[in-house]
């Protein structure tokens, strides 16, 4: 059976977008990178790493009125060794620097980074000797969150801006140019 | 025993090492000199008249326009029994920031003595560990002392170009 691929029923909307697919009796095509863009999107396994009030608010946007399962990121992983997404929601001093940085090392590509709040976004209101002023001094930051704290609806947008990114990035951003230097200013390799 | 009873007790012992007494809030404050800590806080607990069993704080103060006495170590006790508070002040030079530890009396006084020599770079001699208890280990002066800004420097979302200055 031939397919027409002028018509528009036959090409589907995904993301928003004019997708490369193609629909037919049964059966759908689209590219390798959507398809996988798409599952990663929605199956986020993230890792809370809550220091203060802003994950007080995390924890309400993991409960049953915000509910972020509804975004596919119910399954929170205390290991990083299986957690996509690394949410640092709370003041991180300096002394928590290195181990925060550990964390990240321990987590495998693709990885994504949410600071969720002023203090791990700037260091907040803590201008101080001992508090690391923003986590991006130490591991690059995908999404900020404003917010002291952020509610749990800014919450799930920064979540729903990881999954665009997740969805329309290439599939081995590790591999690109930019991220490797991105890497290399932090010192990871 | 009154405020006053206890201090006279302690003149009477210590002498020219007791300096003076106040009453802020009627907590019994007494400085003494920073050389015969040692004697004074063992006397304070040993002996049952004063029964000072429990080292509550021992903190630190800088004061830099006090000439040679810029650094206070400050002894909180009490009397358990008695429910007797006292506040022993010392002071010691920013030269010569050295004073006896009192882990010798009360083992508890281990961590404090670090974290007042974190924050206030005051050694504590005879202190069998004497390290940053607090502040990340690499950190390179006293955040306490008053000629250190509050502020860290590596701050960037308070430049002037941010808010049109």
């Amino acid at each position: 059976m031939a397919l027409d691929l002028s018509t528009p029923k036959n090409k589907i909307i995904l993301d928003g977008n004019l997708a490369e697919a193609i629909n037919g009796e049964g059966y759908q095509l689209t590219t390798f990178d959507k398809a996988v863009g798409l599952a990663r999107a929605n199956s986020l396994w993230p890792l809370p790493f809550a220091t203060s009030c802003c994950g007080i608010e995390f924890m309400a946007t993991m409960a049953s009125n915000y509910d972020l399962a509804r975004f596919g990121s119910e399954r929170l992983s205390f290991s990083p060794r299986q957690a996509d997404l690394l949410m640092v929601m709370g003041t991180i001093a300096k002394k928590m620097g290195p181990i925060l940085k550990q964390v990240y090392l321990q987590m495998a590509e693709p990885r994504w980074v949410i600071s969720v709040g002023a203090c791990a976004c700037s260091g907040g209101i803590f201008d101080t000797y001992s508090v690391l002023q923003g986590i991006d001094k130490v591991i690059p930051v995908d999404v900020y969150v404003p917010g002291c704290p952020p509610r749990p609806e800014q919450i799930i947008d920064g979540i729903i801006k990881i999954q665009d990114l997740v969805k329309n990035e290439s599939l081995r951003r590790r591999n690109s140019d930019e991220y490797k230097l991105l890497m290399k200013e932090y010192g990871i390799h | 025993m009154t405020n006053l009873e206890i201090y006279n007790v302690l003149q009477k012992q210590f002498g020219n090492a007791i300096h003076s007494m106040d009453e802020p809030h009627k907590l019994l404050t007494i400085v003494v000199s920073a050389g015969a800590i040692i004697p004074i806080l063992k006397y304070l607990k040993e002996d049952p008249l004063m029964n000072y069993l429990f080292l509550t704080d021992l903190c630190g103060v800088h004061q830099p326009n006090i000439v040679g006495e810029e650094l206070g170590i400050i002894y909180h006790l009490h009397n358990l029994q008695a429910n007797r508070r006292l506040r022993i002040k010392t002071y010691v030079s920013a030269k010569s920031p050295k004073i006896d530890t009192v882990i010798t009396i009360w083992k508890a006084a281990n961590w404090m003595e670090r974290e007042t020599f974190d924050f206030y770079g005051i050694q504590f001699i005879g202190h069998p560990n004497l390290t940053r208890i607090l502040n990340i280990e690499d950190m390179n002066y006293h955040p306490m002392l008053k000629h250190y800004p509050l502020e860290d420097g590596t701050r960037t979302d308070k430049a002037d170009s941010y808010f049109g200055r």
